[in-house]
């Protein structure tokens, strides 16, 4: 096994893995027996490949069902579904779910597999190579965040509900499918581990370029994930499906922002993300750096501030000028511990958070294996708020002035038409 | 604001290693700890030994008393020859066969009574099975003498008609007993009704279908000794001609073996069970 856990390898290798398709759902309606109003009733809605789209509404508007109609765990009433333009309505539902991945709340990981057989089951089943299924194990294991050692041979009662979700995610995702629906995936997380899954997503989504369909009832989640949101009222009828920002800026009715809730504008800031702005550079050391080296850096004037990286390159610790000092030299007890970093798909409010919450006004950026890559400080999260506000501000004045243009324009015809009937 | 209210410190992390954006860094960096060795043998030496002494013990207790207690010829006549061997093997040779059809259809029929299709049959068989159980089994067995005829074979079905009960009610509710979201999940990623019965659903009610067999087997031997009354042999031979020639030794002889023969059978289907649980759902 040893051979496969060389460091950081890119994941998935390139040219392998198959990116979105398309979804069309058709006039698609759900009638379950026994209840004669329908639990989904017509829905049509066009998908893009390679596209987040979140289904969000209140808890029994026809969410899920909506989902799994598109995967066939639930059979349509009426209407038709389309992926890639090919009608899946009548197709072999096992084969069509084989093309689909499926991520459910608290994971449906099998408990009497291990973490890596949970994950082989989709690959075995479409007849890979067993030396195939293996490498795409750890290939997983990594992509998702989790050491291919540490993780393969457990079973899902020996991880934390964070990394079962993970697990979850990395299964459904095996197979290489084009698509991926989720359930309320990290519905039953805590909001910290929430936060951090919600992030991984958006990094795996950046290098995959899946069609995802994603449920919730978060609209905070909705925001920070999706490309668009289909805002749903009962029986799975479209209130709104837009951008967040637009839906932010712009919601149709009072059912909509009664949903999007109070302080839009800091909502805005989930819609930012740090690798939007500028990430500055910042002096760093190592700890494998001779102490004199450190000590002539901070000394000579440039800088107040050192970070220091551990051995793998990850933000370690705060040095400021006069801490070796107080600390006697020892490296062991200067500086400060960094006590939050994020990621380049972190939101600007999370940025913001942890701004707040560190004394040194700024926080440091890094990569997937927690490698530094910057930071973004005060400043430049300040300024990059108000361009945002200022440029909705313009959007929504535009917007507003077509809708008037609009309704004039109605209101000239009608005139007309009601003049020439009489 | 007292202590005890203070969330405890984001950094709460073994020593040796701080908090990151919810990842531990290690101060000093250690090596991953390697693959966990999983959880320690489930079948300790206590379990494998305990037993089998005990019985050893009493086996060999019982066959220094009978070969040193005083016997009539009436007592040796029964006892005569390998006669014991044949009885206890008779005896064996029943159960096996029993427990084996109880398995043939009880959990076939367990299992198709959890199928959609047949969900609603369910009560109606278990009442049924119920009925099975419920007759005193001499009675059972008398009636099915005075159908079939004397013979191993009638013995043999009044013993499966006794035992179906555990096992069939023990398959149904082991599958009815997994969480409908496990089995969704499989069809959702794209598992056949098939698979998901044979790699999902039935190891998840292995620990409960075996329990079932196991209270069956223990069922069996113990109706086993009645089919002396339908022309079955087995140890029940020995114990009605101890009571009906009043010779207190042969019946003995009869009851220990049968005793012992229980536990022995009960003693192998734990390890069986220990060893047919999947790992995973054993308890941490
Ligand atoms: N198997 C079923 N049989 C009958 N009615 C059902 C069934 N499943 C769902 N429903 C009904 O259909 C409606 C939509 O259910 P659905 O599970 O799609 O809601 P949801 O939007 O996912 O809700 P939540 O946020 O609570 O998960 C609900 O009114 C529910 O009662
Ligand atoms: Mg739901």
């Amino acid at each position: 096994m040893s051979e496969t856990v060389t460091g950081p390898t890119e994941t998935p290798a390139a040219g392998t893995t198959a990116s979105g398709a398309t979804i069309r759902l058709e006039n698609l309606t759900k009638s379950y027996p026994g209840n004669p109003a329908p639990a989904v009733d017509n829905v049509t809605m066009d998908i893009k490949a390679g596209e987040t789209v979140i289904l969000v509404g209140p808890s029994g508007c026809g969410k899920s069902t909506t989902l799994k109609m598109i995967n066939r765990l639930i059979e349509p009433t009426s209407g038709r579904i389309r992926i890639n333009d090919e009608d899946v309505t009548d197709m072999d539902p096992v084969k069509l779910r084989r093309k689909i991945g499926y991520a459910i709340q608290s994971s449906g990981l099998f408990p009497h597999m291990t973490v890596a057989e949970n994950i082989a089951l989709v690959p075995k089943m479409t007849g890979w190579s067993k030396s195939g299924v293996k490498d795409r194990v750890e290939e997983m294991l990594d992509l998702v965040g989790l050491d291919p050692r540490e993780f393969h041979g457990r079973y899902p009662r020996q991880l934390s509900g964070g990394q079962q979700q993970r697990v979850g995610v990395a299964r459904a995702l095996a197979a290489d499918p084009p698509v991926l629906l989720m359930d309320e995936p990290f519905g039953a997380v805590d909001p910290i581990t929430r936060d951090h899954l919600q992030d991984e997503l958006i990094r795996l989504q950046h290098e995959l370029h899946k069609t995802i369909v994603f449920v919730t009832h978060d609209f905070d989640e909705a925001i920070k994930l999706g490309d668009r949101i289909a805002v749903l009222r009962e029986r799975s009828h479209i209130a709104q499906f837009d951008t967040p920002e637009a839906i932010l800026t712009n919601p149709t009715d009072d059912f909509v922002s009664g949903f999007v809730g109070a302080g839009a504008a800091l909502k805005r800031l989930n819609l930012t993300r740090v690798r939007d702005v500028g990430i500055a550079d910042f002096p760093t050391v190592t700890v494998e750096d001779p102490l004199q080296l450190i000590f002539d850096k901070l000394r000579d004037g440039s800088h107040n501030e050192l970070l220091m990286l551990d051995r793998r390159n990850r933000p370690y610790k705060w040095l400021r000028r006069g801490d070796l000092m107080r600390a006697k030299g020892s490296l062991a007890r200067a500086g400060q511990l960094v006590h939050d970093t994020v990621t380049r798909d972190a939101t600007l409010h999370d940025a913001l958070e942890a701004v707040l919450t560190d004394s040194g006004g700024r926080v440091a950026v890094t990569g997937r294996r927690g490698e530094f890559i910057g930071v973004v400080d005060m400043q430049t999260l300040m300024n990059s708020v108000h361009e945002l506000l200022e440029a909705d501000r313009l959007t929504a004045m535009e917007h507003q002035h077509d809708l008037e243009h609009l309704r004039g324009h109605q209101t000239e015809q009608e005139l007309e038409g009601g003049g020439s009937g009489l | 604001m007292t202590p005890s209210h203070q969330a405890p410190p984001k950094g709460a992390r073994p020593p040796g290693e701080h908090d990151v954006g919810g990842h531990a860094f290690r101060d000093e960096e250690a090596e991953p700890s390697p693959p966990s060795p999983g959880p320690p043998r489930r079948i300790t030496w206590k379990k494998l030994v305990l037993v089998p002494a005990v019985l050893t013990v009493v086996l060999v207790a019982t066959y220094l008393w009978i070969t040193h207690v005083e016997l009539d010829s009436i007592a040796r006549n029964s006892l005569a020859g390998d006669i014991v061997e044949v009885r206890w093997w008779q005896h064996v040779r029943l159960t096996a066969i029993s427990t084996f059809w109880v398995l043939i259809i009880a959990i076939p029929l367990g299992i198709a009574l959890t199928r959609p299709g047949l969900k609603k049959a369910a009560p109606g068989v278990t009442v049924i099975a119920n009925i099975g159980q419920a007759t005193p089994a001499i009675g059972l067995l008398a009636l099915l003498v005075i159908w079939l005829g004397i013979g191993p074979s009638t013995a043999i079905i009044g013993m499966v008609i006794y035992a179906v009960l555990p096992v069939l009610s023990n398959t149904v509710a082991g599958l009815n007993s997994i969480e409908p979201t496990l089995v969704e999940a499989s069809r959702g990623i794209g598992m056949s009704a098939m698979g998901t019965l044979t790699k999902v659903e039935l190891p998840l009610a292995v620990p409960l279908i075996l329990a079932g067999v196991r209270t069956a087997l223990v069922l069996n031997v113990g109706t086993a000794t009645l089919a002396t009354f339908g022309g079955g042999g087995g140890l029940g031979d020995l114990i009605t001609s101890g009571i009906q020639t009043q010779r207190m030794p042969v019946l003995i002889l009869g009851s220990v073996l049968t005793v012992v023969l229980a536990l022995l059978v009960d003693w192998l289907a734990s390890l069986v069970e220990l060893w047919l649980t999947p790992r995973g759902l054993e308890e941490a």
